[in-house]
């Protein structure tokens, strides 16, 4: 199975500077890991303000309702897609994401 | 954590919520509001608006409504209504079932949630047990899933729980007078192997005979409340042949009738012979007996299933109806709410037709938006151009859960979904029931949704999709000052042809993805008689739908076959119980989308949008007065939805599925992201590279030609293109050749095909 290369930092910049494709092939297979159902964490977003306002929650079985991720809180869906970006990349490569060039 | 992350905010839910009857209403008409509190009784506001455009925020033109006067406005003293879903079947003769003292309960099932997880609770079979009366008897499983017996306080079982979606006979013999209860459980005989075996116990049972009671199949009464009758207990899975015999029958005989075609009932012992084979297209119970106890269903459970006994030689249930003899029940089926009317108001009569709301609010919380649809009146004149608002689709997609479900949502949007409050209420409501993107708690696919209920995501708000994103159109419209009445899919169903022969042009919305046999017969004898039809959306005229006639206000759904499949239809049950047309795909059933639209759906993906570019046949003379004032070659490189024109869901030209050949693909779409794939209808084998990244395939043709019957089509072929016609105040490229076609197609003189 495809692993995340974890020095592979220009794939995380790629996606921060646009986390809505179309992506290079490569960062396309660190995401199909990190979205995919070995790892995900079945994440969605909670607009609480129209059009300025999302919470991160996560989904639950059973028909439950999602719950809240603690201070996850965020002013644009470009955002909400880095944090759960690194969140995923830190928990599946078990290594913190090093600061990115020119970030 | 993020820079720009703060601390965890509450979500506040909406209040009160409702529905509408009729959904379309002309003016002078009388319309129903049925109005409902959340957690207890509370004051709410209400005012009637006109929707002209959704709150697409400050990147687009915003929320725009136009109040509509009427004696509704202002505050109601609101309350709670409850809604009693999971499915079952009712014979309300109580004398019949009163006072047995020797007695069979029997029939075959097929459980298919056992045990119910996370809370385990017992599911009736049959009965008359009710909690309100504290007595009555049911044959069930109990909280681990096995075969049980109630009556009165007294419960027996056989402690063998049986396995989900494997076929059993079960039975419960019953004498009183010797106090002796025998229950059985047989597992049939099917392909899978299985290690089960019969389980039989016999126990003393020292209870009174039952009261009188109303007999239910696949639930158990809870109390009359509200004047309605709520139910508990509901069963999961199949329920075939049931019958109920006024002696005890011996183990002997139980095991003969296990294995037999039907329970072996004589009519002389016979209280009841229910056979669900009979009547399936309608709410009947029909009873075999000469005692003529026959009943009905609620909340519309799953007919033309098959039964025990099929033997998967035939795939149509009007072909052997014996073998299509079951009942799928779910817990969570639902098909009117049945909440009393709460506000009733009349259309003034000089409304103008168009897509209204009941705008609600309660304490602060987020509105809640009831649509309904005024239609021009029903003698008068009407505008030249409609807008038919895809209600049939609206209503596939009412109460979508799915996105809030664990699943490969994010993996195939390309993206985190996002949902807000509004859609949350879903989570808290499991009795709302779901939509026919959703799975029953039991897995199978939601096949019946209805109108009967508050629905939470047909708005001008949330998830700009459907009619929130189809409101793009009708600000359009406003803008250029275009007269237009709105006509709904429901309407075109009931009317046919008659409801289009007077309008110059019809657009659809951007996504008219479901159709009965009657609307597409409707749409094509419009085209005909030289109407102009302008498909303004992707995804149109998929799945075949039925209006079942004895559930108005319902669809239903087969996803049989082949597409682009939320669940896949059980094996053997491709056909619809309402109206024996075979279901799923209309590609599959010799009418393409194609043949109509000159385009059919190819590809997905939900996180960019993308653009067109005009091809050579752009300027063809036959395309020129689409392309008037327009000198851009990229079309489209902005918008609302993923900020293209060409997105979320893409229909291509293509001859060998009905396109007409002398169609001009005016413009073709482009550089689409990974996370457009290719439906898997368009590739027999699975490849690689099927993606927008690599695969030409994936794209959006522009697609226009004439018909022989005088008149013309254009289409869009994707979802996201009338979310580009706002851009710079609606000058833009992709408006302005919109408005090209529109003016060309309500211009009476005739299209000449080449």
């Amino acid at each position: 199975m495809f692993t995340i290369d974890p020095t592979r930092v220009d794939l995380a910049l790629e996606f921060k500077r646009r986390p809505f494709g179309p992506h290079s092939p490569e960062l396309q297979a660190v995401l199909n890991v990190l979205r995919g159902s070995r790892h995900c964490q079945d994440l969605l977003l909670i607009c609480t303000r129209p059009h300025t306002e999302w919470q991160l929650a996560e989904k639950q079985p059973h028909g439950r309702p999602p719950r809240l991720i603690a201070g996850a809180v965020f002013a644009s869906l470009e955002a909400a897609e880095w944090h759960a970006f690194r969140m995923r990349w830190e928990a599946v490569t078990g290594q913190a994401m090093p600061p990115l060039e020119r970030e | 954590m993020s820079e720009t992350a703060r601390p965890t905010v509450s979500v506040p839910l909406p209040r009160v919520l409702g529905y509408a009857d009729p959904l379309s209403v002309a003016p002078g008409e009388e319309i129903r509001f049925m109005v409902g509190t959340l957690d207890g009784p509370r004051r709410y506001r209400a005012e009637i608006v006109r929707v002209i455009n959704g709150d697409t925020g400050p990147a687009g033109p915003g929320l725009k409504v136009v109040h509509l006067p009427t004696s509704l406005d202002g505050e109601h003293a609101g309350s709670p209504q409850a809604i009693d879903a999971g499915s079952y079947g009712i014979v309300a003769h109580p004398d019949a079932f009163g006072g047995l003292t020797r007695f069979t309960l029997q029939a075959f099932i097929q459980p298919t949630r056992v045990p119910i997880r996370p809370a385990p609770a017992r599911q009736v079979v049959m009965g008359t047990c009710a909690e309100d009366r504290g007595g009555g008897f049911a044959m069930m499983l109990d909280e681990t899933g096995a075969l049980a017996f109630l009556l009165g306080a007294t419960v027996i079982s056989t402690r063998a729980p049986l396995t989900a979606r494997r076929w059993y006979h079960v039975a419960a013999s019953v004498d009183l007078i010797a106090g002796a209860v025998t229950l059985a459980q047989t597992p049939l005989v099917e392909h899978a192997p299985s290690l089960e075996r019969p389980a039989t116990v016999t126990a003393a049972l020292h209870e009174a005979p039952a009261p009188a009671g109303e007999l239910l199949f696949g639930a158990a009464r809870r109390a009359i409340e509200d004047g309605g009758l709520r139910t508990r207990w509901h069963f999961n899975g199949k329920i075939d042949a049931p019958s109920l015999a006024r002696r005890a029958l011996t183990p002997a005989e139980l095991s003969a009738a296990a294995t037999a075609p039907s329970t072996l009932v004589t009519a002389e012992d016979a209280i009841g012979l229910w056979d669900f084979a009979a009547d399936i297209s309608a709410d009947r119970v029909t009873d075999r007996s000469p005692n003529h106890l026959h009943g009905r269903t609620v909340n519309a459970p799953k007919r033309a299933v098959t039964g025990h006994n099929w033997d998967g030689t035939v795939m149509d249930w009007r072909r052997a109806p014996h073998q299509y003899g079951a009942i799928h029940f779910h817990d969570d089926d639902l098909y009117d709410a049945g909440w009393r009317p709460s506000l009733t108001t009349t259309i003034p009569s000089g409304a103008r037709s168009g897509v209204y709301a009941l705008r609600l609010q309660a304490d602060g919380g987020p509105d809640f938006w009831v649509v309904f649809y005024v239609r021009p009146p029903r003698r008068g004149p009407r505008a030249l151009i409609a807008f038919l608002a895809s209600t049939a689709t609206y209503l596939a997609y009412s109460n979508y859960r799915s996105r809030m479900r664990p699943g490969p949502a994010e993996l195939f949007i390309g993206a985190l979904p996002v949902v807000d409050p509004t859609d949350l209420l879903l989570m808290y409501h499991p009795e709302l029931g779901g939509s026919t993107y959703d799975t029953h708690a039991d897995g199978s696919g939601v096949c019946h949704v209805s109108r009967w209920r508050p629905i939470v995501n047909t708005r001008p708000t949330g998830w700009l999709w459907n009619l929130f994103l189809d409101f793009c159109l009708l600000d359009w419209l406003e803008a250029h000052g275009q007269p237009y009445d709105v006509i709904t899919d429901d309407d075109l169903h009931a009317e046919g042809l008659p409801l289009l022969a007077d309008y110059r042009v019809v657009l659809t919305g951007c996504h008219p993805e479901y159709h009965s046999r009657e609307m597409l017969d409707a749409l094509g004898a419009y085209l005909g008689r030289g109407g102009r039809l302008m498909y303004m959306g992707g995804n149109g005229f998929y799945w075949r739908v039925s209006y079942p006639a004895s559930h108005p206000g319902m669809i239903e759904l087969r996803r049989a076959e082949d597409g682009t499949r939320a669940w896949v239809e059980s094996v053997g049950e491709y056909y619809h119980s309402s109206t024996g047309e075979y279901g799923g795909l209309w590609r599959r059933q010799g009418r393409a989308p194609n043949a109509l639209a000159g385009v059919g759906f190819v590809a997905q993906g939900f996180d960019r949008s993308s653009y067109y570019r005009r091809t050579a046949a752009s300027r063809d003379p036959r395309a020129r007065f689409i392309f008037e004032g327009v000198e851009d070659e990229i079309l489209g490189d902005f918008g609302l939805a993923g900020g293209g024109a060409a997105g979320l869901e893409l229909d291509a030209f293509n001859p060998g599925l009905g396109s007409p050949p002398w169609a001009l693909v005016v413009a073709t779409s482009e550089e689409h992201s990974n996370a457009f794939q290719l439906v898997n209808e368009e590739m027999n084998v699975s490849f690689a590279g099927a993606d927008g990244r690599f695969s030409p395939a994936v794209r959006a043709d522009m697609v226009f030609y004439e018909h022989p019957g005088g008149g013309a089509v254009f289409s869009t072929g994707s979802i996201a293109y009338v979310g580009s016609l706002a851009h710079q105040g609606h000058a833009n490229n992709i408006a302005r050749l919109t408005l090209n076609v529109l003016r060309r197609f309500l211009d009476p003189a005739p299209f000449t095909a080449p």
